[in-house]
């Protein structure tokens, strides 16, 4: 059991890891959901970035707005480069060439950088189980890159690779179940997040450092440049994702599945659940499916939630 | 001067994993590939063994194999990996990346045709295809040199001057899989001479001066985004320290020969018969060899030929081939890669460019040769010595560029 206790007025004293100044854009998920996993860090810790958005707008020579040591890399290589750090701390502590007693691995990583181009380096770190937590922040598209699609991008998005056109509205294929590929290969810890359920992020994130082994999160993180919506409905769309069960809450931990959060309270209560509608609405990525040709496509993607979720449910064992 | 050594009968690939076992590394991390996978097989049993204390990390491609060396190396470990021709191609993003981090990795690249067609075989086209990527490249001819280089990579690389990766190739077979009598020194002679890496330090202001390493005390930012305002400067900076390297090699060369009473010419080049030679073949790898048996053979014919192996290619020692051969009259070179549209194979270019501003310059011609493993058998050199013989004599060249052995 993790002895980290989240204490607002405790955590409100440690000094910030990712520091202001960086230049991502006004309600970016992602530094949100860095700022709660470095609240949760419990010592040393050294940070790998895949490239993406973080990595851009966060390290733009000569400045960087880390407080922590940090890497990166390349864009597929996250996981491997962890792996190398995490190894090469074993030995260099082995030989009496290392001040500190442990070290904990971070890596950040976008959803171009884990569902796509950087799976293979990641499924290969969690199957030679090494000890690192990584976050991927999932914003649902190459959104660096200007908005392309990814394995991340749900059914019906529009992007600039999958735009809302006459013959083809958006994105035909659903998101890869990337947090359950994870579980599959039966690493210690699995689970998603999202920034507006914080206390939840953090517990997590404490969990993710603390097992031993390799520790997956799967963090949405909202981007109202490439989801076409107001920079100040970041928290408040990711409430939402939960509230329609399009981005539930759940952990996985040695082998047992658990909702959490909000989740938890849809799952004992399923009047809390809301229509998929509800998150649609609020994006521009989605607005074409509201024209009376394309309904269809919201009630594939209102089924699809709905058996993902019941599925979840299913395997969740404090229900 | 040198200590007593042990002959024990390795391949060219065992040769290397003893180096890297006696080197004391830190960190390997491998993906198998022939002809390359004997290295970590070999390491693997001495990891399995408990004869050393390194983390190895079996990955699942080339690519991460260079990217968690990278992690490892950010760390202040002393790291090393192994590839061959397709590995390395896989791995060429992260070639680039590894030298602008100005980590002193050290890479054995068993020397293999890069597809397509698919062949196993040696040539160099794998390695010469990066030799633009700001690593330090030397070509060894047996298995003892393997050995012994890869031993002295480790101290050209982390050099406080250079601090930067570095490449040691042999032959795929010809080198990887072919027995020899290999002097290895004792455990300690190495240990000593190698020592254990000492990360460079940075001046930061405010901050003094730190080690350049990922230190949850010092924190750094490793592998920002660079532009225009600063990326030139970094790439000159890489300039200049594999100009630095140009000393450091000839100094561990020497220190070297102290230890085991083996040294390669001056680190970059080894000539024979140049002195009175009138032609001379320019040959890197395993072939160098070849060559020199049939120089022999050709002197003793009373023919004024030479040669002159080029075992350092990155940085390329331009004013020793120049002072080497400015009076020979006609001079070969052997490529064994492609150059598809280009003047002639990369080592010609480099040649003929060293030559341009010399007044005195020999005639030069470029050999493509034993490209997929093609036989390279001491008749083709013969061949190749007597339109040599022919062109120093008459001072015409028929054709520039000419396919050694082909059909």
């Amino acid at each position: 059991m993790s002895m980290f206790k989240i204490n607002l007025r405790e955590l409100a004293k440690k000094p910030n890891l990712l520091l202001p100044g960086h230049r991502l854009c006004a309600g970016c998920g992602a530094p949100i959901v860095v700022k709660q996993v470095l609240m949760a860090t419990r010592g040393p810790t050294i940070v790998v970035n895949a490239t993406g958005c973080l990595e851009v707008a966060t390290t733009i020579y000569p400045y960087s707005a880390w407080n922590l040591p940090w890497i990166h890399v390349a864009f597929e290589n996250a996981a491997a480069v962890a792996s190398g750090i995490e190894a090469a701390f074993k030995a260099l502590k082995r030989k009496g060439r290392m001040k500190y007693e442990h070290i904990d691995v971070i890596a950040f990583g976008g959803d171009g950088g884990t569902y796509d181009i950087g799976i293979q380096a990641l499924s290969g770190a969690f199957e030679r189980g090494h000890d690192f937590l990584y976050v991927l922040y999932d914003n649902e598209a190459y959104m660096n890159t200007g908005i392309q699609r990814s394995g991340g991008t749900p059914m019906g998005a529009a992007t600039t690779t999958t735009p809302a056109g006459t013959v083809i509205p958006g994105k035909k294929e659903h998101k890869k179940p990337i947090a359950e590929i994870a579980v599959a290969h039966k690493i210690p810890y699995v689970a998603t997040a999202t920034p507006a359920h914080f206390i939840d992020l953090m517990r997590k994130a404490r969990k993710g450092i603390e097992v031993n082994g390799p520790a997956f999160i799967h963090a949405f993180s909202p981007c109202p440049r490439g989801w076409r919506m107001p920079g100040e409905l970041t928290i408040e769309i990711s409430k939402i994702a939960v509230d329609t069960c399009y981005f539930p809450l759940w952990e996985y931990e040695n082998g047992v599945w658990k909702l959490t959060d909000r989740s938890l309270a849809i799952a004992k209560n399923p009047k809390l659940k809301k229509p998929i509608e509800e998150f649609l609405k609020l994006q521009g990525r989605f607005r074409h499916l509201f024209k009376p040709e394309n309904q269809k496509i919201i009630r594939e993607i209102q089924e699809y939630v709905d058996l993902v979720w019941e599925d979840l449910k299913e395997r969740c064992e404090n229900i | 001067m040198s200590v007593r050594q042990r002959v024990m009968g390795l391949n060219g690939d065992e040769a290397v994993a003893w180096a890297v076992k006696q080197c004391d590394v830190d960190f390997v991390s491998a993906y198998p590939i022939t002809p390359q996978t004997i290295i970590v097989e070999k390491f693997s049993e001495f990891v399995a063994n408990g004869e050393v204390e390194t983390e190895f990390v079996p990955v699942e491609s080339e690519h991460s194999a260079l990217s968690a060396c990278i992690g490892a190396a950010a760390l202040g470990a002393r790291a090393f990996t192994a590839t061959a021709a397709n590995g390395l191609a896989l791995m060429w993003e992260i070639v680039y990346i590894a030298s602008s981090l100005r980590l002193p990795i050290v890479m054995a690249v068993v020397n293999r045709a890069l597809s397509g067609p698919i062949n196993i075989h040696c040539d160099h086209s794998d390695s010469m295809g990066c030799r633009d990527a700001s690593w330090i490249q030397i070509y060894t001819e047996n298995a003892q040199e393997a050995y012994d280089t890869v031993i002295q990579a480790f101290r050209i690389g982390e050099h406080s001057d250079v601090q930067l990766p570095v490449m040691v190739t042999l032959d795929g077979f010809l080198i990887s899989h072919t027995l020899q009598n290999v002097k290895i020194l004792p455990d300690e002679v190495v240990k000593d001479f190698v020592g254990v890496r000492k990360p460079v330090e940075v001046e930061i202001p405010g901050r003094g001066r730190i080690p350049l390493i990922l230190d949850p005390e010092n924190p750094l930012t490793f592998g920002p985004l660079d532009l225009y305002d600063y990326y030139f400067e970094h790439k000159v900076q890489q300039h200049e320290a594999i100009e630095k390297a140009r000393p450091v090699i000839k100094q561990i060369n020497e220190e070297y020969y102290k230890i085991s009473g083996r040294k390669y010419g001056d680190g970059f080049v080894e000539t024979y018969g140049l002195e009175d030679a009138e032609t001379a073949i320019i040959v890197l790898g395993s072939t160098a060899g070849t060559v020199r048996y049939v120089a022999k053979e050709l002197r003793r014919k009373g023919y004024k030929v030479g040669m002159l192996r080029l075992r350092t290619f990155r940085p390329f020692p331009y004013r020793e081939l120049v002072e080497a051969l400015r009076h020979v009259k006609a001079v070969g070179v052997m490529d064994r890669s492609g150059a598809y549209g280009a003047y002639g194979g990369p080592v010609y270019i480099e040649t003929k460019a060293a030559f341009y501003d010399e007044d005195e310059k020999p005639k030069i011609l470029n050999y493509i040769y034993g490209l997929g493993g093609r036989d390279t058998p001491p008749t083709m050199i013969r061949k190749a010595y007597e339109e040599l013989l022919e062109v120093s004599r008459t001072g015409k060249i028929e054709k520039k560029m000419k396919f050694l052995g082909v059909r």
